[in-house]
């Protein structure tokens, strides 16, 4: 690969999942001979098995208790997490940074009062007038910093406030295609000389009833327990298992991270994305042109695949990977973090660039469906098809 | 003309706008927006989409006139949306597959109320306190609802734009709070300046009055509660604003590099010179005492399109009418135009149109280019009581007839959110 100083490369990575907190339990997972223990929450949304959050301690990230209690979990863990990013980037302390720092966060909403809601319709169910009991309900009832919480744009604003990256403040909201705009987005720029430094990612908390009935008004996510991502059981909900992540980059031009001596993941070589109707073989079409002309050598690429677990989509993807990519190993992460929506797409790349940096043998994650690795990869593919819509494609090449 | 001719002072490709669709309280078309606008028609009236009783702001800019399929946040944005984009692109002269990205400002869409309430309706019975949502799921388990579904996802409005109109790629769904429709159109300049596309689609649209909406801001102190008259409720840079009056509405703006825009023999209405933003760290809900934010997104617009703070004629103002914002903008205009701004006119369309929140930004672009197309400058109506604090022309109740070539757009939100963009009339 050719070096230039508008590549740009990854020196940051901040990433929660059930499997832990930061790097490096992530790195241990991808370098281990074995999948990672799982870890699922069978039992408190049963019959909804999810990927949980793993202890995690705020105040590591976010100092002021004031800080903390203003938020609710979902922009908790995407502070946290972004924290974690400038941390692992060398530039948590470093205001001039922090303050030229572009920043594009791919978000869905905040947590809702599942309590007020409950306490409305319930009390819903016994009136007629039922849109002058949600005036009644809701003046009394809801907090006013709750809104707040909920908007999507303030897990932004919040990393505005923590954190003090105020170059600018973007919030791309969409599923996962907004995780697959953000990082593109964020990539043209840099390419382009727009920006030279942006901190882009998102978190996800799947520990929500509210985020729960989304996917279950497709009949979407898995029911019972947990079962390798590439063979879901069909009689068992809809395939995809949720996991809460958060997983945010620092992305700089070459020049600006070599100006800093910063340390260099992996090189985003090319993304994209796309969309649009699923049928007749067009979305192995439009995959197909995501990576046109793109070789990659079964000895020495690997494919993190963000596929979400769902029915048919799953199968879909794995027949199109394994033809277009035969031989190169797959990785659905999916399988280990659970299926983490806006943030999946980040996670992803997350994860290719530990595994790139870090010479990384990853085991199989599905072992009945996915092939050993022979040594280590200098190209990851990472890729990311929506559950309902969109879907995305990075090639990550190491750095030499 | 020239390959020179076709770029900027730093060498990148001029942004030229060269179709505008809109749609507010005021009206649906630019023609009759702008007639109601320049003549101090107030949009603003009382809430009649949902009771009203008991809630102490009872007042809205909402978009009343139009049929819609279905009753929702999600139907309203999107059809304003394609409203207006059909308008634009009709005025830009497109027809067939757009074939450029979709930048799309989008209020952050929850489920309706009223689906929670037809939830509950089939779902068993409460077991304890709090089980809402246990029920709902077992009501969806049994049996899924692929519209509610689609109904919930932030994508809905973008992915249905983009079949309509052709567009290329992954569309951009995107929120900056007030700031959405400024952040959308930044999206695009940066994308043809990028030289990924020729052109870009912009939108912001935001239909999102509903009850609950309404009571959140309430509950902010955010809104408004001089409901009577409410034509009066909007009063920016007044001493006695008291809140913004939550309002909807959407714009669409066409932008095409320049190059490719005379290569076809569009019509060019003005040129998208420059965009800065600046994020701010201060506050959720507040800014910066000093204001340091927006006076760095002013002076980066400025910068961005290369031109010194005596070229801007005329600065169409956020201008929100809260205590807050006005004051604010008013220290961050004066810093960056000092003695300057006495000689620039500056008003708010707000004052007329309400706050259309995510479609702000992109509205007040819309009506920036057409106070240069026209020479006409818009007013600030219900200026009747002066805040002695903010001393600026603010084209009081009455507009005005005067040719400017380069306007300043403010757009600021809530989460720190700060953009601003310069627009010139065109030739560049």
């Amino acid at each position: 690969m050719t070096k230039a100083p508008n590549d740009v490369v990854i020196t940051g990575i901040g990433i929660v999942t059930c499997q832990g907190v930061g790097t490096e339990p992530h790195i241990a997972l991808l370098k281990a001979a074995t999948a990672p223990e799982l870890k699922i929450e069978a039992e408190r949304f049963a019959p909804y098995p999810v990927h949980p959050m793993p202890e995690i301690d705020w105040s590591q990230q976010i100092a002021k208790r004031g800080d903390q209690r203003q938020m609710e979990n979902w922009q908790r863990l995407g502070v946290f997490t972004a924290g974690l990013a400038l941390d692992d980037a060398g530039l948590k302390d470093d205001a001039e940074a922090c303050g030229t720092m572009d920043m594009i966060v791919a978000a869905g909403g905040g947590e809702r009062d599942i309590n007020v809601d409950s306490l409305i319709v319930d009390e819903g169910l016994k009136r007629n007038d039922r849109e002058q009991l949600l005036n009644e309900k809701l003046t009394t009832e809801l907090r006013p910093t709750l809104f707040l919480a909920q908007l999507s744009n303030l897990m932004a604003g919040n990393i505005s406030i923590v954190h003090k990256v105020t170059g600018s403040s973007r919030t791309f909201m969409g599923e996962e295609a907004a995780g697959i705009s953000a990082i593109e987005t964020a990539f043209a720029r840099i390419r382009a000389g727009q920006s030279t430094h942006t901190l882009v990612g998102g978190g996800f908390v799947a520990e929500r009833p509210d985020v729960i009935l989304l996917y279950e008004a497709l009949g979407a996510h898995a029911t019972g327990g947990w079962t390798p991502l590439w063979s879901r059981d069909e009689n068992a909900g809809g395939g995809i298992i949720s996991g809460s992540a958060g997983a945010f980059l620092v992305l700089e031009s070459r020049a600006h991270a070599e100006g800093r001596g910063a340390r260099i993941y992996a090189t985003i070589d090319e993304i994209g994305g796309d969309r649009g109707r699923r049928e007749d073989g067009r979305l192995e079409s439009r995959l197909d042109a995501l990576v046109d002309g793109l070789a990659a050598k079964a000895e020495s690429a690997i494919i993190f695949s963000g596929a979400s677990g769902m029915h048919v989509l799953a199968d879909r993807e794995k027949t199109w990977l394994d033809t277009r990519f035969a031989g190169v190993p797959v990785r659905a992460y999916g399988g280990v973090t659970g299926h983490a929506l806006e943030s999946q797409f980040p996670l992803g790349l997350a994860l290719a660039g530990l595994a790139l940096a870090n010479e990384a043998k990853v085991p199989a994650f599905d072992p009945s469906s996915e092939g050993t690795m022979d040594g280590a990869a200098d190209t990851a593919i990472v890729t990311t098809i929506g559950h309902a819509r969109g879907e995305g494609i990075a090639i990550l090449k190491a750095e030499k | 003309m020239t390959k020179a001719a076709f770029r900027d002072h730093l060498g990148r490709p001029i942004v030229a706008v060269t179709g505008m669709g809109v749609i507010t309280s005021l009206g649906q078309g630019l023609k009759d927006n702008w007639a109601a606008l320049s003549g101090g028609v107030s949009g603003i009236h009382g809430i009649t989409r949902f009771p009203v009783d008991g809630l102490n702001t009872r007042i809205a800019g909402t978009v009343d006139f139009v049929e819609l399929p279905a009753e929702n946040p999600v139907e309203r944005s999107y059809f304003y949306a394609r409203e207006t984009t059909d308008e634009a692109l009709a005025q830009a002269g497109l027809s067939g597959d757009f074939g450029g990205p979709l930048f799309l400002a989008a209020p952050p869409i929850e489920p309706e109320w009223s689906a929670r309430f037809a939830l509950a309706d089939r779902a068993p019975p409460s077991q304890r306190p709090g089980d809402a949502y246990d029920r709902f799921l077992a009501v969806l388990r049994d049996k899924p609802d692929p519209a509610l579904h689609e109904a919930w996802l932030f994508g809905a409005i973008s992915e249905r734009l983009a079949d309509r109109f052709g567009t290329r790629g992954l569309p951009v769904t995107l929120s900056t709070a007030c700031a959405s429709g400024a952040t959308a159109i930044q999206l695009g300049v940066e994308a043809i300046r990028q030289g990924r596309t020729d052109r870009a689609l912009t939108v912001g649209t935001d239909g999102s009055v509903t009850a609950e909406a309404l009571i959140r801001f309430a509950l902010l102190s955010a809104l408004s509660t001089q409901n009577d008259p409410p034509q009066k409720a909007s009063k920016p840079f007044t001493k006695d604003r008291d809140g913004f009056v939550i309002a909807e509405g959407a714009a669409t703006l066409v932008l095409e590099s320049l190059e490719s825009a005379v290569a076809r023999g569009a019509r060019v209405l003005g040129i998208m010179k420059g965009c800065g933003e600046k994020a701010d760290h201060f506050h959720r809900t507040r800014s910066s005492p000093d204001g340091a934010p927006a006076i760095a997104t002013i002076r980066a617009a400025l910068e961005d399109a290369g031109i010194a703070e005596d070229g801007i004629g005329y600065i169409n103002a956020h201008g929100t009418s809260t205590p807050e914002n006005d004051k604010m903008e008013y220290l961050s205009m004066s810093t960056v135009f000092g003695e300057g701004l006495s000689k620039i006119p500056v008003s708010s369309n707000k004052s007329m149109i309400g706050h259309t929140l995510t479609a702000a930004g992109a509205i007040e672009a819309v009506f920036s280019l057409q106070t240069m197309l026209t020479g006409t400058l818009p007013p600030t109506i219900n200026y009747q009581n002066p805040d002695p604090t903010i001393v600026l022309d603010v084209v009081p109740n009455v507009k005005r007839d005067k040719q400017v070539s380069a306007v300043l757009s403010n757009s600021f939100g809530f989460g720190g959110q700060n953009a601003s963009l310069v627009m010139t009339a065109e030739p560049a």
